[in-house]
């Protein structure tokens, strides 16, 4: 049992708006809430490395492979930073991926889902690294001062991802050919529902929503959230001339936001119990680059020790 | 100077990167560790950025309405002419590493003398892309040392890497018509001299990791004039895929 006098005290100073640091008394459901959330960010930038990846090979110009490589590139950093804020809480880095190997550990779902053309990777820019940003523009606010660092770190990152994901669109969706045009509304159509789901069940279905955001770990709902990102992305989606997959949305002249239909969540269930696209091949993907890699790292080990021997007799 | 000669030169340089930047980023996503994704993309980049500006400078000579993509991504297979070694699949991060460490420790030389080109833009060229070279053949070096006095298993995989890739040096070495021209042009830099400053250094590396300099004489060519091997059409097919498809869009 928890002393309640420390647990008020924490309460108190999280009321206050202070940043909970890693060597401040917490309670343990918010170290373990912290743990699986930010591991579930980081598994989420490095399982998003495989759907963009992907297309490197097949980018269409030099620039734009020269652009995908470094966005793919800073979403392994950003995977790399969250990893070492979880460390903060006294959960190794090897532990964590062990746990997103065996498929324990969860990520997020939209990178279950196929990148089939070019333009999925403009869609991916726009739509998931644009919600991606309204989630972590929101977090950068969380209570826990590690995690709050690396999301303004990592936001600043996001928001050049996004522009280049939109400007890719707008080679496509404005001046493309027909044939260009065809595949962005195409992948927009791919894209938009996963993105909504991005922000996780609705707030009346979802969980473990009231003490996050007693803790401030949360700060804004997630239908908050998800209705920001759908304010924000139909003007953008207007500008390129597409279509927004949704009968039901429209402009609700009462509230200031747009109005739009039911999520599916039937299949944002399937995919996040693993029956998406490609829950399996992206953990397959995952699982034989970590086996494949197993002598290197095993390698660098033995050679650090080794080196260490050295200066150790050197020395003596 | 013959243009000619200079286009070619320029060419065998654009490709000889942009070939390795476009395997060399196969592996992100995919590197034993997530350090290592970011290293060799990091590499991949530099490449690709000296690639384009080579085929940049080509599009601004040749003058014939192709920019730098439709001369990189457009060409068939027998108009590339980049050496052999950098087309051939990463194998396992060894081999990788291999190629790497064989690559930069030679461009790094050849950089340090076309530094010194009476060619504006090649001299240029050279010096900027020094310091990223610098940094991939370090890089190459920490992982040759790590691999081959690591484990008994990484080193008889190291050793079987540097084996493999030894017979694709040869051409990297050697100097045609082409190379000896632009030498006698004073623009150009001498392959073959390189062998020796080269041999020294890769003696000593090789020493302090424990593994066997190959002795080999013979070895393969053919990519410097356009002659390929059977990977190269699998890395053209997936590389020129969106430019083929749709021939002149914009993207
Ligand atoms: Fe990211
Ligand atoms: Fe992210
Ligand atoms: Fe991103």
């Amino acid at each position: 049992m928890e002393n309640q006098a420390l647990l008020e005290r924490f309460q108190n100073y999280v009321d206050a708006e202070n940043k909970i640091e890693a060597k401040d008394w917490m309670p343990d459901g918010y170290r373990k809430t912290l743990v699986r959330q930010i591991a579930q960010h980081a598994h989420s930038e490095v399982v998003g490395m495989l759907p963009e990846g992907n297309w490197i090979s097949r980018a269409p110009s030099l620039r734009r492979k020269a652009i995908l490589i470094s966005k793919v590139q800073d979403e392994a950093g950003h995977g790399l930073y969250l990893y070492s804020a979880c460390e903060t809480l006294g959960v190794e880095r090897d532990a964590l991926i062990e746990e997103l190997l065996s498929g324990k550990a969860k990520y997020s779902s939209i990178f279950n889902y196929p990148t089939v053309s070019w333009a999925d990777i403009g869609a991916i820019g726009w739509l998931v690294d644009g919600a991606a940003i309204v989630n972590q523009v929101s977090l950068q606010r969380t209570s826990y001062g590690p995690y709050s660092r690396a999301m303004v770190r990592i936001c600043k990152e996001e928001s050049f991802h996004q522009r280049q994901g939109y400007e890719i669109m707008i080679a496509l969706a404005k001046n493309g050919n027909e044939a260009q045009k065809r595949m962005a509304q195409e992948a927009f159509n791919r894209w938009w529902w996963p993105s909504l789901m991005m922000f996780g069940p609705s707030d009346s279905a979802s969980a473990h929503s009231g003490q996050n955001m007693a803790w401030k770990i949360k700060r804004h709902s997630n239908d908050e959230l998800r209705q920001k990102f759908v304010d924000m992305t139909v003007p953008q989606a207007e500008y390129l001339g597409l279509t927004i997959p949704d009968k039901d949305l429209k402009w609700n002249e009462s509230t200031g936001h747009y109005d739009f239909g039911e999520i599916d969540w039937t299949e944002f269930n399937e995919v996040v119990k693993g029956n998406g696209p490609c829950n399996k091949q992206r953990l397959q993907t995952r699982n034989k680059a970590h086996e494949e890699g197993a002598w290197v790292r095993e390698a660098a080990m033995a050679y650090a020790r080794k080196q260490e021997e050295r200066q150790a007799v050197s020395a003596a | 100077m013959s243009n000619q000669v200079y286009n070619t030169y320029l060419l065998r340089l654009a490709d000889d990167t942009l070939i390795l930047g476009q395997r060399l980023s196969e592996w992100c996503g995919h590197g034993p560790i997530l350090e290592e994704d970011i290293a060799l993309s990091n590499i991949a980049l530099d490449y690709i950025g000296q690639s384009t500006n080579v085929y940049k400078q080509l599009a601004s000579l040749v003058n014939d309405g192709r920019d730098e993509d439709a001369i990189a991504l457009t060409r068939m297979e027998s108009e590339y002419v980049n050496a052999l070694m950098m087309e051939l699949p990463n194998g396992d991060y060894g081999t990788t590493i291999a190629r790497q460490y064989y690559y930069s420790s030679f461009y790094l030389l050849y950089l340090e003398q076309l530094k010194n080109s009476s060619d504006h833009f090649l001299a240029g060229f050279a010096e900027k892309s020094i310091k990223e070279v610098k940094y991939h053949l370090q890089h190459a070096t920490d992982w040759i040392l790590r691999l081959g006095d690591g484990t008994p298993e990484s080193h008889s995989r190291m050793q079987h890497a540097v084996n493999g890739l030894w017979p694709y040096l040869g051409e990297l070495f050697h100097d045609d018509e082409t190379d000896m021209e632009a030498v006698k042009e004073g623009w150009g830099v001498s392959r073959e001299a390189l062998k020796t400053a080269w041999t020294n250094r890769v003696n000593a590396v090789f020493a302090e990791a424990g593994l066997t300099v190959p002795s080999e004489a013979w070895y393969h060519s053919g990519g410097r004039k356009g002659s390929h091997t059977e990977h190269m059409g699998f890395l053209l097919a997936e590389m020129q895929f969106l430019q083929r498809a749709f021939p002149g869009a914009k993207w």
